[in-house]
């Protein structure tokens, strides 16, 4: 019955999407459609619970951590009706994390390092994207496909040599050493040069006419008008900055330089059974970028996709 | 073809001294754009890709001690038990994670293009959601997630199966599920994330095929099969290559659920992670280039079975 369900609905839905008025639905097809909003339904919960899970368990006190499933809810009588009248929550394990461990350092160790990265990310590939998507000049080709070609051969491959020369240059446990070796990014290139390609030669030339120089018009013209792009690039860059492990724990190795990845990772190893602190620091840690991709959605999707689809 | 008028111009001797600068500049703007990308590539890129192929015959203490030993990484490497184990969770980590999530993406993604669906927004937007989280910081949650007697995961599944799952299941110290464990927490990463470039590919396929379907008298299932499969081809190709590379390049993630162990008996042991392990742990940066280099090699060749299997070459060349 259901799955039968399942499969017809397709067959109803389609058609209906073509023409523009749909037909009158027959009962079997507003079945499946609750069903269809059924499953949809259950895939955001499993997507959701654990980070509301995440929030609950580190508002919790240790009494409540595990005695309540999510929140600790505080019920009481209301006029003779049983009903929540509170949150049982505490600030506990947040202090608890900035005393016990330099928490505070992680953060801004690793706001100083995604941040400086988006910056200069974005400036280097964007240049050479825009250099390759408009110009014409020899050499071109090769360059392009070098870059292709690297694109194939996994990081792993260069970390121990990368490591190497890193610390001949005395790079090692140092912020330079994060950021100067990522500063620019192949696929950087590659989404600009795609957006910069859109872009009409047109605006290029009146601009070029108005005496603007070549850089001006990178700057004043075609970057602006490619704001969506820029911002995608922004918080993929910035999350791949946030959220990187393995190349930060090789090269780091002093405790108030770690950056979150690292700390809250070595915190685990140490208060294994503090649950709430451990939350409180993944809370924290995982925040800006949900909220910086709330700012930047529509442009991340378009972006994301850019690439896949039209390429 | 541009640059060669460019360079008449420039040499004609009518151009005004502004306009010779002008020109001149269009000519080296290009080369001053793509410089900063070219040397830090050079540096940073190249150099090391060269400099791990020749690391990968020495056997190394640290970054200043070699002693150059040919193939003999890759002959220890081809007997070393832990590699073998290593190759053999990250293979079985692959095969589970890409055949569980594309086909639940790609579902996902059907559900959602239906044309009347209300909130698409949002709902894309709680899906893709988990994909925000770094491996590192997942995994910190998952371990707790995922203890016994208490964890979330534990209790749902006690009561979802009446009692048939333990309370006291150990998903992180048994062995046995470890991997199940590990894919778990990957399907919740990454399933929206892939279900992402699905939508965007079915919602351009072009819906005049569909009515041309209709007219035919295609039934849905038909449909599916001569329009939407043809239609996403590509963008599934896309998504099963870089999903399999990245399952391939599996660490962070069993690396922090497991409290920084490959767990017992090794079930949490990837490839990189024992890379890790030699080259930054032991300090053997040649035998982590040979690694590498094992790695990059058969992921590339994985992947061009991938190409040829769902014939995208075939495509290109159309």
């Amino acid at each position: 019955m259901t799955t039968a369900d399942a499969t017809t609905t397709p067959a109803s839905a389609t058609p209906a999407s073509a023409a523009p008025a749909p037909p009158r639905l027959r009962p079997l097809a507003v079945g499946g459609r609750i069903l269809i909003y059924v499953m949809l339904c259950l895939a955001t919960v499993s997507a959701l619970t654990p980070v509301v899970w995440l929030l609950a368990a580190s508002t919790k006190g240790p009494q409540d951590l595990f005695s309540h499933t999510f929140f600790a809810v505080e019920w009481g009588k209301v006029g003779g009706i049983t009903l929540p009248v509170g949150i049982r929550a505490t600030l506990k394990n947040f202090q608890e994390l900035f005393t016990t461990v330099p928490f505070f350092r992680y953060i801004l160790n690793s706001v100083f390092f995604a941040s400086t990265s988006v910056v200069v990310q974005l400036f280097l590939s964007s240049l050479a994207g825009y250099g390759l998507a408009k110009y014409d000049f020899w050499g071109k080709k090769a360059v392009m496909i070098l870059m292709i070609s690297t694109l194939m051969i996994p990081g792993q491959v260069t970390m121990a040599p990368a490591y190497e020369l890193l610390y001949r240059f005395g790079f090692v446990d140092t912020y330079h050493g994060l950021i100067i070796p990522g500063a620019v990014s192949v696929f950087g290139i590659f989404l600009f040069r795609q957006a910069f390609l859109q872009v009409p030669n047109e605006l290029i030339h009146a601009a070029r006419i108005d005496g603007c120089s070549e850089f001006r018009i990178y700057w004043d013209v075609v970057m602006p008008v490619s704001r969506p792009m820029v911002g995608a690039f922004c918080l993929i860059s910035f999350m791949g900055a946030w959220n990187s492990f393995l190349w930060p724990q090789i090269l780091l190795h002093t405790n108030t330089r770690y950056t979150l990845p690292i700390g809250l990772n070595q915190m685990v190893g140490l208060y294994q059974q503090q649950y709430g602190m451990l939350m409180a620091g993944t809370l924290i840690s995982v925040l800006p970028v949900i909220v910086l991709f709330l700012l930047l959605q529509r442009e991340f999707v378009a972006g994301l996709t850019a690439g896949a689809v039209k390429g | 073809m541009t640059t060669t008028t460019l360079k008449e111009q420039a040499g004609h001797p009518t151009l005004t001294r502004g306009e010779r600068w002008t020109l001149l500049q269009q000519k080296i703007a290009p080369y001053l754009f793509i410089s900063p990308f070219l040397i830090l590539f050079a540096v940073f890129g190249l150099y090391p890709i060269l400099k791990s192929i020749q690391l990968s015959t020495y056997v190394t203490n640290g970054p200043k001690d070699a002693v150059f030993i040919g193939l003999g990484n890759f002959r220890y490497l081809l007997h070393d038990a832990d590699f073998h184990t290593a190759v053999r969770n990250t293979v079985t980590y692959a095969f589970w994670t890409v055949c569980l999530q594309l086909p639940l993406a790609l579902g996902l993604a059907l559900l959602l293009s239906q044309p009347w669906i209300r909130g698409r927004e949002w709902f894309r937007l709680a899906f893709f959601s988990p994909n925000l989280l770094g491996q590192v910081f997942v995994g910190v949650l998952f371990s707790v997630l995922f203890i016994p007697q208490y964890g979330l995961l534990n209790r749902f599944l006690h009561w979802a199966t009446a009692g048939g799952i333990a309370l006291d299941t150990k998903w992180l110290a048994d062995p046995a599920l470890i991997m199940p464990a590990l894919v778990l927490t990957s399907l919740w990463m990454y399933v929206g994330f892939n279900m992402i470039y699905f939508l965007a590919a079915l919602q351009a396929v072009d819906k005049e095929l569909y009515e041309a379907a209709t007219v035919d008298g295609a039934n849905s299932w038909q449909q599916f099969l001569a329009v939407t499969v043809p239609g996403i081809r590509p963008v599934a190709t896309f998504v099963l290559v870089t999903s399999t590379i990245g399952s391939f390049q599996l660490f962070e993630l069993p690396y922090t659920l497991l409290n920084n162990t490959a767990g017992p008996n090794n079930a949490g042991l990837t490839v990189v992670m024992y890379l890790y392990n030699n080259g930054f742990v032991s300090g053997d940066l040649g035998y982590a280039s040979a690694v590498g280099w094992t790695l990059a090699l058969g992921v590339l060749l994985i992947s061009v079975i991938q190409m040829r299997i769902t014939g995208t070459f075939k495509g290109a060349n159309e």
